[in-house]
């Protein structure tokens, strides 16, 4: 299959006005003769509920938590970035569209990049509008501070609970549709299956996890924003509902997966400490504005860090990249942390962490300014380690994070299923093979409160779509289907819990599928997931029954979807002959270790078919074509 | 440094809402000091579903404090005994080994019991739904610098937009008030100039809806600050009365 990105022609700035002139509209009193199911409460499907419902449509909306507000985009902490030059330090639209594009190692599409960039000025405006509560000058004007990735200040932020306030901004927006009449929320539901009718997603089928209830949902277009399946590694700063199964579902009915192997691993999380642990904590990048990254330059040395004296500490990322210091993009600071454990320089009981150091910071504006910046970050550090930040360096580590993969989506968010949208961390669009820190929020929103709007109406008003009710056959399938998954889960009976599972899972990709890798991993993994997959449906143990409240069984549904989908993550990872951003493939390096890219045979987006159980996924790539910025190899030196 | 401790938990175990529930004691072996309290019930969960029978059911998703997803009383305590902290980021440093352990749900009448430790709080989104919003559509909004808002005033929003609405609350309250809930999401809208247009209608329905669904009336007992894992301080609800008297004095809607 030919893969269209639908990108419009002419000059890039002028591209999504014009497209938006030309989608075909939906006057406002038909509005309400459609149904859209909205499948995600997170910054993207919250506030494209919310949107969709203002202009008038009907929509369903679900999610795990028993609160739309819970979804995981309430976790992120730093910021989010836009283009308004408020600080005068010389940002542009243009400069937004270029550090992304450039962050991402040249791996996303111009257009859609660039349309980002441009809606990124209109989040902030309707975010300040509803009520978020933005970190602000002493004049009363927004404030600002600088991410990874960029040199000019163009983050805006909340403490360091941004997503949540950005989040309960556009929940609120939601709860007022729904006493409008316009929004129906359905909490503590999981999406089991996309229901597909002539080629066109038309419904949902949803397990009630309260009751266990299988439910059946019909509309005329469905919303996928789901978010990002890093917790396929087990261990990640994502939350403990994070999954791949909705998005993977969509995939086994016909919706291309693109570059699962873009796995972004943030460099500042708080270090493993034993096998027992859930999750991994993120410590925000905004750290690194007044933080300094160092160990000890001697191999082994077991000093407390207050003894090492500073001519005996290597500021590896200061001194190796002067002009970013310690704001290096993500990638490069966590193949760097890596680097200098694998060197015997790592601190800590294991020997797999950094110093994270705010002594300078806090020396030179007094505690009480650090504190106002990053309180709540120390407190949740002090809670999790027992240890006081204001008087001892941090240590971090780097952790799985946020996944630039997802579904394939065209310009207009559109996956290759006609009627099924993707939208936020669940599809692939803008951040090519890495993520810049605060573009994820940025891109949540954008997807949500300003093109999914338009697009989807496109495809209403341009399309015939007859009725279709929920006892269409193609339902009934699809429940039967569950049940039949659900009731296998359940009778097998074994000696193995679904999380010794999911742990091994997680272990198999961190080794031979993380931070760096090496084909001979990669086909070793290859060996191993297919093997770890059937020992689990031989030999899991899922207590209790599909007919009540069974978090069980929720999770061993979630875990048997990761056994199959890890598989493609690393047949992707294994298939691209380069280098790029995220993705280090050992055999693609400079001699200083930095990812070689390969812009020969390497400009493209990997989108992956399903051919059934057991066949192998066709790759179909979409070439990238850049007409407005030039290839350069990244340098943050 | 790390080290295990041995406990014992007292855990209120009911398999519906119309099971009467009753205590059932388990052993928590060899726990490292380093887990946190939701990671201890998962290690017992574990050891409950290798035995083949049910395990303890709990809220919880993003386990780092900001979700409010989580929660049940640890001895009497909503969120446990560390103050200021969520029960995903209390960690089992704070016991000694050997301690007797008792946890149940939040109990209140507005949220009813699902499972174990698991309970309805879906009243809090029917309160934000009465009104917990500024009415502007997306699109509409003007150019952001265009409002100042005092860089104080905005840091008492934020004190007050840090609720979590996980309901501990509620659940410390004895009349089960969500007035310290409530409270928050008035002040938190009422001080920013954006939400001042609303205010008076604001305070008015929240509080209705309040009342609509059972919770019980503030009356000082103090508990929610107390046990709020975010802090939220009780001027919230004097600011709240405040509101509330100028919106009955002055509006029309009654
Ligand atoms: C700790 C942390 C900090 C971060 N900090 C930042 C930051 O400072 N700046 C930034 O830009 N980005 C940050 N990010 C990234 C960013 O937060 C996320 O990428 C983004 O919020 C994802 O939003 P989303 O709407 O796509 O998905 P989510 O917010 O994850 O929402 C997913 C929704 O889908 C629902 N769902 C999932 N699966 C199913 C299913 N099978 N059935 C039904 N419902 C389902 C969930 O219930 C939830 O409602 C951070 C991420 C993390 C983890
Ligand atoms: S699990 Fe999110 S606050 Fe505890």
């Amino acid at each position: 299959m030919e893969l269209d990105s639908r990108v419009p022609g002419g000059p890039l700035e002028t591209k999504w006005e014009r497209h938006c002139f030309e989608l075909k509209l939906v006057s406002p009193a038909n509005k309400r003769k459609f149904q859209i199911i909205v499948v995600g409460t997170g910054l993207a499907g919250a506030s494209a509920s919310a949107t969709l419902a203002e202009l008038g449509y009907n929509v369903k909306v679900f999610c795990i938590q028993d609160s739309p507000r819970r979804a995981h985009s309430i976790a992120a902490q730093g910021g989010i970035n836009a283009a308004k030059n408020y600080a005068g330090d010389g940002d542009s639209i243009w400069r937004l569209f270029y550090d992304t594009i450039k962050g991402g190692d040249f791996r996303a599409r111009e257009a859609n990049v660039y349309r980002l960039a441009q809606i990124s000025n209109n989040i902030i405006d309707q975010c300040v509008a509803q009520g978020v509560p933005f970190a602000r000058e002493y004049g009363g004007l927004l404030a600002n501070r600088s991410f990874g990735g960029a040199q000019v200040s163009r983050t805006f932020y909340a403490r360091g609970q941004t997503g949540q306030q950005l989040l309960l901004g556009a929940y609120s927006a939601m709860m007022r549709q729904v006493s409008a009449g316009r929004i129906k929320v359905f909490p503590r539901r999981e999406m089991l299956d996309l229901v597909v009718i002539n080629g066109r997603a038309r419904g949902v089928v949803t397990r009630n996890l309260i009751t266990g209830a299988m439910e059946s949902h019909a509309a005329h277009a469905v919303i996928l924003a789901t978010g990002g399946y890093g917790n396929a590694y087990y261990l990640s700063t994502n939350g403990m509902n994070s999954n791949v199964s909705a998005i993977w579902k969509a995939y086994k009915k016909g919706a291309f997966f693109a570059n699962p192997s873009f796995v972004q691993i943030h460099p500042t999380c708080i270090p493993v400490h034993g096998t027992y642990q859930s999750k991994l904590t993120l410590m925000s990048e905004s750290l690194r504005n007044d933080g300094r990254v160092w160990v000890p330059k001697k191999p082994g040395d077991k000093r407390p860090p207050e003894q090492i004296p500073e001519d005996e500490r290597d500021y590896y990322l200061e001194r190796k990249y002067p002009s970013f210091g310690n704001l290096v993009p993500r990638d490069v600071a966590s193949r760097n942390a890596k680097e200098q454990c694998d060197a015997g320089k790592g601190v800590g009981p294991t020997g797999y962490a950094v110093y994270l150091d705010l002594r300078d910071a806090i020396q030179r504006d007094g505690e009480e300014v650090i504190r106002k910046k990053y309180g709540n970050l120390f407190q949740m550090y002090e809670r999790i380690t027992g240890e006081n930040p204001y008087k001892t360096p941090m240590m971090i580590y780097p952790a799985v994070h946020y996944v630039m993969g997802g579904l394939w989506v065209d310009y207009d968010l559109m996956s290759t299923i006609a009627g099924l949208f993707v939208l936020g961390e669940a599809n692939f669009s803008d951040h090519g093979a890495n993520r810049l820190g605060a573009s994820a929020l940025m891109q949540g929103l954008a997807d949500g409160y300003f093109i999914i709007p338009y697009t989807i109406g496109g495809y209403l008003a341009g399309t015939e779509l007859p009725a279709v009710s929920e006892d269409h056959p193609a339902f009934l399938d699809s429940q039967k289907q569950a049940q039949e998954t659900t009731r296998k889960l359940l009778s097998i009976n074994g000696k193995r819990t679904v999380n010794d599972f999911h742990r091994e899972l997680g272990h198999i990709l961190w080794e031979y599928c993380g931070m760096t890798r090496n084909d001979e991993g990669m086909r070793k993994a290859k060996e191993l997931i297919p093997e770890l997959r059937e020992q689990f449906w031989q030999n899991v143990i899922v207590p209790g029954s599909s007919e009540d409240f069974n978090q069980s069984l929720e999770k061993a549904g979630r875990v048997a979807d990761f056994l199959e989908f890890a598989e493609l993550l690393v047949e992707d990872a294994l298939s691209r002959r380069e280098s790029c951003g995220c993705h280090f493939n050992e055999a693609f390096q400079t001699k200083d270790h930095e990812a070689l890219r390969n812009d020969e045979i390497g400009c493209y987006v990997a989108a992956w078919s399903y051919n059934g159980p057991g066949g192998k996924p066709s790759l179909h790539k979409e070439p990238l074509v850049f007409e407005n910025v030039e290839l350069v190899t990244r340098s943050y030196k | 440094m790390s080290k295990t401790i041995n406990l014992t938990l007292k855990v209120w175990r009911q398999k519906g809402p119309e099971d009467k529930g009753h205590f059932e004691t388990y052993e928590a072996k060899d726990i490292s000091t380093d887990l946190s309290f939701l990671e201890m019930l998962d290690l017992v969960n574990e050891k409950i579903t290798l035995e083949g029978k049910d395990p303890i059911a709990f809220d919880n998703d993003c386990r780092e404090g900001i979700c409010g997803m989580c929660g049940a009383m640890v001895n009497g305590i909503a969120h446990g005994p560390q103050k200021a902290t969520t029960l995903c980021q209390l960690h089992m440093r704070h016991f000694e080994d050997g301690e007797i352990v008792v946890i149940e749900p939040w109990r209140a009448r507005p949220f009813k019991i699902i499972k174990d430790l698991v309970v309805d709080r879906s009243p809090f989104d029917k309160i934000i739904q009465s009104g917990g919003y500024i009415s502007v559509n997306t699109g509409s909004a003007p150019e952001a610098n265009t409002i100042p808002v005092p860089a104080q005033k905005a840091e008492l929003a934020m004190d007050a937009a840090a609720c979590i609405g996980c309901g501990a609350c509620v659940a410390a309250c004895p009349n089960a008030s969500a007035m310290l809930f409530v409270g928050a999401k008035i002040s938190h809208l009422a001080l920013l100039p954006q939400g001042r247009p609303e205010a008076a209608k604001r305070a008015l329905s929240m509080l209705r809806k309040m009342d609509e669904l059972g919770f019980g009336n503030c009356s000082n007992e103090t508990e929610c600050e107390a046990v709020c894992p975010k802090e939220i301080s009780i001027t919230n609800i004097a600011r709240f009365n405040r509101e509330y008297l100028k919106a009955s004095f002055g509006s029309s809607e009654k």
